[in-house]
């Protein structure tokens, strides 16, 4: 049945593909300069699209003209939506998920003149197709050192969407943190397979606030879990965007992605003649991730420690995976004094030590 | 001993919270069903239900209007499904699947300037003898949607068994032709159930809207239409069935979740698709049970009524 569901969101967004098509014909041969954006998910989902969507905004606020279209399935008709922004004169596309990564490249090499940026990918076969994503554990590490000076239980609650490096790569990089400050600690986790159920996200919230868990994270994309943990009376993060009035007294911070700045750089150094292709995996350093305003029932002492914290991670004084580290079965992953480097947190596919469980196959 | 059975009374309770929008939808469905109507657009009116609910209290912050508003919006929505089935005689299956995609993409539409809105509390009952042991978390401390979703099939069931309504809606259901031999208005009737059953619906989507997930976000229904749907099917169109049906739905979901939180292994994957796993094994049964099949099953569901003149 949720297969038909699927399919019907499928029917659904083809005729908004359509329809689309419809607009952008009629609007061609127009020789302005042009940015579009192609969204996986619906620009109101408050959480990944909503902050592409904010990036966008930015780009239209510094003058130039955009345009976008939202929840485009991953697959042929992405690649279909992508050959109709280049052909209606975009001179700049932000493909904004990880699965248009094929789509963008074949399009790409059939207009050499248009530049190609997407989101969160690897392959870049032609040189006007550029690649970026964000340093998301750097904000993982802020809120395990927080997570584990804050809990009484011990227990840490992780609610995790799908056994991917970039989700266990949080999670490693949240716990280590965590035993930094507090060696009891324990990470429970709880995985739900979906980006996005708000149903499901607050059941998963429940059932690690009733298994012990008393400050709650996610790797999912909706609010439910900060108001379940807003309503227990236990402490949580916002994910993605400030999540902070979902939940005024639960959520300690956010990470917050913040497109806004790339966005307009390389959209403005397209215009400009300047750009030139690059991957760019930014952080705390560059705002890319930025942290949401800190609750001040963390006490100002360790909202100075965290700031503190921020900081050497902007800086590169400390790094996330800094040795010794260890998988669940004692192998040395990062020797001590090292840190790992970007290959290995790019292929990250086991658990460190103190992690609690084995990841889905 | 006593924490243990406090736990078990938190698990129970987080069941029984989670199947509340599947009980509501499925028994408004099964009336739609009982008089010969498949409404496919339970989904759809469902996440219409959510969106109205949240504004309706987001503008006027009064929880009547927010749930009337919510069952209001579910029977106008439903009104286009029976316009189009009982007077313009379209096919029950494909209009109800339009249906469903129309409901979520009006709601999105609807929905563009509540994104991102926190919701509002909601008044719960008792909610200081949620303390008791065991029984506290299951009875106490829930609004007052929860305590309607587990009485109310007990009244749909004694309507379609004991009430000369309800033995009209299922003669309906059974036979239309019968029916209006009898003298009774079979396309009035069949309205009047496909409202009953948007209303229900409606006020599975305020549900969620309002006290589940207090916030309205796009598509945030995210299939409960459609597990409601089996539901009815696993139900063997019995209001009491659907209860059992929808708690045992409810717990596979939430055990998974506690399952994987205390650390046991089990494959999630397969525990998601047992909803659907055993919706299809009671179709197995009850199709090879000619007995079953005639007692329940409404012998006109999903056909076309043409009146004879």
């Amino acid at each position: 049945m949720k297969g038909i569901n699927l399919m019907l969101k499928k029917i659904l967004r083809c005729f908004g593909v359509a329809l689309f098509f419809l607009i952008a014909t009629s609007l061609s041969a127009n020789a302005e300069f042009k940015v579009g954006f192609v969204y996986v998910g619906p620009t109101g989902d408050h959480g990944w699209t909503y902050q592409h969507h904010e990036g966008r905004n930015a780009v239209e606020a510094a003058g130039m003209k955009t345009t976008f279209v939202e929840s485009v399935p991953e697959g042929a008709d992405s690649e279909r939506v992508i050959r109709q922004l280049a052909q209606s004169g975009h001179n700049i596309i932000f493909t904004t998920s990880f699965g248009y990564m094929n789509p963008t490249n074949k399009v790409a090499k059939d207009f050499p003149n248009v530049k190609f940026e997407h989101a969160t990918g690897y392959i870049r076969e032609h040189s006007n197709v550029s690649t970026y994503s964000a340093r998301f554990y750097e904000g993982r590490t802020l809120l395990g050192h927080i997570a584990g000076k804050m809990t009484k239980t011990n227990t840490i609650g992780y609610i995790a969407s799908f056994p991917i490096p970039e989700v266990i790569r949080g999670i490693n990089s949240m716990t280590l943190a965590a035993q930094k400050v507090n060696p009891n600690i324990k990470t429970k986790i709880v995985w739900v397979f979906t980006w996005y159920d708000p149903g499901k996200e607050a059941e998963a919230a429940q059932a690690l606030i009733d298994q012990g868990a008393d400050v709650i994270m996610q790797h999912t994309d909706s609010t439910a879990a900060v108001q379940v943990a807003e309503k227990a009376g236990v402490w949580s993060f916002g994910q993605a965007s400030d999540m902070q009035k979902f939940a005024p007294k639960s959520v300690l911070t956010s990470i917050i992605d913040d497109w806004a700045p790339y966005y307009v750089e390389r959209s403005k150094a397209a215009k400009d003649g300047t750009w030139k292709q690059q991957d760019t995996w930014h952080g705390l350093k560059e705002g890319m991730v930025a942290m949401g305003p800190y609750n001040p029932a963390m006490g100002s002492a360790l909202v100075k420690e965290v700031e503190q914290l921020q900081k050497d991670l902007a800086s590169g004084k400390v790094h996330s995976f800094t040795g010794p580290i260890y998988d669940q079965k004692g192998n040395l992953l990062v020797a001590e004094g090292k840190t790992a480097d970007d290959g290995m947190l790019a292929g990250m596919k086991v658990y460190v030590k103190g992690v609690e469980g084995k990841i889905p196959e | 001993m006593n924490i243990d059975l406090n736990f078990i009374g938190i698990i129970i309770a987080a069941v029984m919270a989670s199947s509340v929008p599947l009980i509501l939808a499925a028994t408004g469905e099964l009336i739609v069903e009982r008089s010969g109507v498949l409404n496919l657009g339970v989904e759809g009116m469902i996440i219409i239900g959510a969106i109205s609910g949240f504004a309706f209290m987001m503008s006027t912050e009064s929880i009547v209007i927010a749930i009337f508003g919510a069952m209001f919006a579910g029977i106008i929505i439903s009104l286009i499904f029976g316009f189009l089935t009982q007077t313009l005689l379209t096919l029950h299956v494909p209009t109800g699947l339009a249906l469903t995609i129309f409901g979520i993409g009006v709601s999105a539409m609807l929905g563009k300037n509540f994104v991102g809105l926190p919701g509002k509390e909601i008044p719960v009952f008792f909610e200081n003898l949620d303390k008791i042991t065991f029984i506290g978390p299951i009875l106490f401390g829930h609004s007052i949607i929860f305590y309607f979703a587990f009485v109310f099939p007990f009244f749909v069931y004694y309507f379609l068994k004991k009430t000369k309504m309800g033995l009209i809606v299922r003669a309906v259901g059974d036979s239309h032709h019968v029916a209006t031999d009898q003298g009774i208005n079979v396309i009035l009737v069949r309205y009047l159930c496909i409202m009953f059953g948007g209303a229900m619906s409606g006020l599975a989507g305020a549900y969620l809207s309002l006290v589940y997930t207090p916030q309205w976000i796009e598509n945030m229904s995210s299939g409960r239409g459609w597990i409601a749907l089996a539901l009815v099917v696993f139900a063997t169109w019995n209001p009491l069935k659907v209860l059992v049906g929808a708690l045992l739905f409810g717990s596979i979901s939430i055990l998974q979740l506690h399952m994987q939180a205390a650390g046991v292994r089990i494959p999630v994957q397969f525990l998601s698709a047992l909803p659907y796993l055993l919706t299809i094994l009671v179709l197995v049964v009850i199709s090879r049970d000619d007995r079953k099949i005639k007692l329940n099953t409404p012998n006109s569901l999903g056909k076309t009524f043409y009146k004879e003149n």
